[in-house]
């Protein structure tokens, strides 16, 4: 019986076969754009810009990328990888020690202007840097910080999502675990490094994660203080690669750093799927 | 919720807190009072000195018709990519949902596009569709249909809105196939013994218990549309032709950088502001209280 009504439910013969090429089709779809960067970054130029292109790698591969990784259009993508290596893992280290640290203060701390700052974090939560783009590049540019990794990597953890959810988190360590340090005579900080931090490994490497991602893919931001080429990351490097007016892209070189660009994102979202899984639900719920 | 054991003192968790404060106060507070304070003012054409006008620049805005435009920009935009990157994926997630094996493989295959940044999408969009090298815009020639979006608005419209939904779609397969796995199989088989076919039990049973993530998903991709999609308009289109993909961050960016109209460029950054705060109340009425029927 059971295994009857298992049959109506999961589709088993012909409806489990069209369920799969539903599927692959769906994965060919959206899998095109990249297979299509792929290929493009295969060839030579000659055969993209005489229509159509080739829909097949070519054997241009190591040519291409060679060019793009040590001589680039403006400045060798390697330069870009690595500016945009530092930034991304500095947002996401960054933010972490700084909300693992005030998480931990509002949490297991009653001080005056604790209520304050709380509301503080509730604000932050609400603005993208996309909206306060045009002070917070005043500001930056009065610190004398454009073209450095300070200038790129501050502004974007200043908001307090991580904080926000470390909170979330500290609220469900039982009170126990702080009771028992307290009676064997911990301090809090060694309360905060014994405890708390091997507890929240899951979580920071989930956050870790997604900032990872987001650090890496910003664009608005590297575009606007970032003048010198030297300074460039790889996401916004790509739109200086197009030449200005009518001159032809050097469509290989650009589309090889295309790939390149997101190798590094797929690799951490790919290997690190349950994480980042989890880090998504819990950083948007 | 509060914590019954807690620790005492108060410059321990002031040194604690200082760092992010610090950040914030810099970054954030300061920045965002700017913006608040510059919308209220007009500078002189050499930024020498600025000449306090009150609500005159939000008089201006809400009465140029290129901001009005905007607006409505905004809306097409924002609504197009929602339902494109949404409707894709709950079919996918439906789909997997009906494997008992494989779907994992699947899930791992359509995870890719989420990692690959807006700009980057921009890109691969771009160059599929490329008037000179682009292969789709080619092959829609072979057809006999000639794709310009660098002159027509509506395809270029079309464009950064597939560019922008492709992303999602990975994202919002994400969330609609955790939410399929977690309705039970024993209310779906009860339906199925009753008679209820497939698409009848989708529509009755399965899509209302998903209406909380739907909800959520709808918020979450209108902010996504607004304020993320940046990088996809700048490197497909930068907001032409005739300013028909203008959005509003984007108009923020020209106006601020590029025309160097602090005072508007403010002023907007304001008016977005009040459109996240209303955006953040619907997210917190409607998904945090969790919509159930």
């Amino acid at each position: 019986m059971a295994r009857e009504i298992h049959g109506m439910v999961e589709k088993r013969g012909a409806g489990l076969w069209l369920t799969h090429v539903f599927m692959i089709l769906g994965v060919l779809v959206i899998f095109f754009p990249i297979w299509l960067a792929f290929v493009a970054s295969t060839v030579t130029q000659p055969e993209i810009v005489k229509p159509p292109m080739p829909l097949w790698p070519g054997d241009q591969l190591w040519e291409n990328y060679s060019k793009a990784l040590f001589s680039g259009v403006n400045v060798p993508v390697t330069t870009m990888l690595i500016n945009s290596l530092i930034m991304a893992i500095g947002i996401a280290v960054g933010k972490i020690i700084i909300s693992l640290l005030s998480a931990f203060a509002i949490v297991y701390f009653r001080f005056p202007g604790r209520n304050i700052f709380f509301w503080m974090i509730f604000l932050t939560l609400m603005l993208p840097v996309e909206v306060r783009i045009v002070p917070t590049y005043e500001v930056v540019a009065g610190f004398g910080m454009l073209n450095s990794y300070g200038g790129l990597i501050f502004p974007l953890i200043a908001s307090a999502t991580a904080t926000f959810l470390f909170r979330q988190f500290f609220l469900t360590i039982p009170d126990e675990l702080a009771e028992a340090a307290r009676v064997d005579g911990a301090g809090a900080m060694r309360f905060f490094w014994d405890v708390v931090v091997p507890m929240s490994r899951t979580n920071v490497a989930a956050l870790f994660v997604i900032l990872f991602i987001y650090g890496w893919n910003q664009y608005l931001w590297p575009l606007l203080i970032t003048t010198d080429p030297e300074m460039n990351t790889i996401v916004m490097g790509i739109k200086q690669m197009f030449p200005s007016g009518d001159d032809v892209a050097d469509w290989p070189v650009i589309m090889a750093t295309s790939i390149l660009a997101m190798i590094p994102p797929v690799i951490v979202v790919v290997s690190m799927q349950r994480l980042f899984i989890r880090g998504l639900v819990d950083s948007e719920k | 919720m509060e914590k019954r054991v807690i620790f005492r003192g108060w410059w321990l968790p002031a040194l604690l807190i200082a760092p992010q404060v610090f950040i914030s106060a810099v970054f954030f507070f300061y920045p965002a009072g700017q913006a608040v304070w510059q919308s209220l003012f007009i500078p002189d054409p050499f930024g020498l000195s600025s000449q306090y006008v009150g609500l005159a620049n939000f008089e201006f805005l809400l009465s140029d018709k290129f901001y009005r435009a905007s607006f409505v920009t905004t809306a097409v935009f924002s609504i197009l990519v929602t339902l494109c990157s949404m409707i894709p994926a709950l079919f996918l997630a439906v789909m997997a949902d009906r494997l008992i094996k494989g779907s994992g493989v699947y899930r791992t295959l359509l995870i890719w596009p989420y990692a690959v940044a807006p700009a980057i999408a921009g890109v691969l969009w771009l160059f599929m569709f490329n008037t000179r090298v682009g292969v789709v815009s080619w092959y829609l020639g072979q057809l006999g249909y000639d794709w310009n979006h660098v002159l027509n608005g509506g395809e270029a419209m079309g464009l950064v809105v597939v560019a922008s939904a492709w992303g999602r779609i990975s994202y919002n397969f994400l969330f609609f196939f955790a939410a399929l796995q977690a309705v039970p199989r024993s209310v779906i088989e009860a339906a199925a013994i009753d008679g209820a076919r497939f698409w009848r039990r989708f529509w009755t049973i399965v899509l209302p218990l998903l209406s909380p993530t739907t909800f959520f998903l709808l918020v979450v991709n209108i902010v996504y549309s607004f304020f993320e999609t940046f990088g996809v308009i700048h490197t497909i289109t930068s907001g032409g032709p005739q300013q028909s993909t203008t959005v509003l961050v984007y108009k923020v960016f020209s106006d601020g950088f590029v025309g160097q109209d602090l005072g508007s460029s403010s002023a907007q950054s304001v008016i977005l502001l009040f459109v996240v705060g209303l955006l953040t109340i619907v997210q917190f009425k409607f998904v945090e209280k969790r919509v159930h029927y």
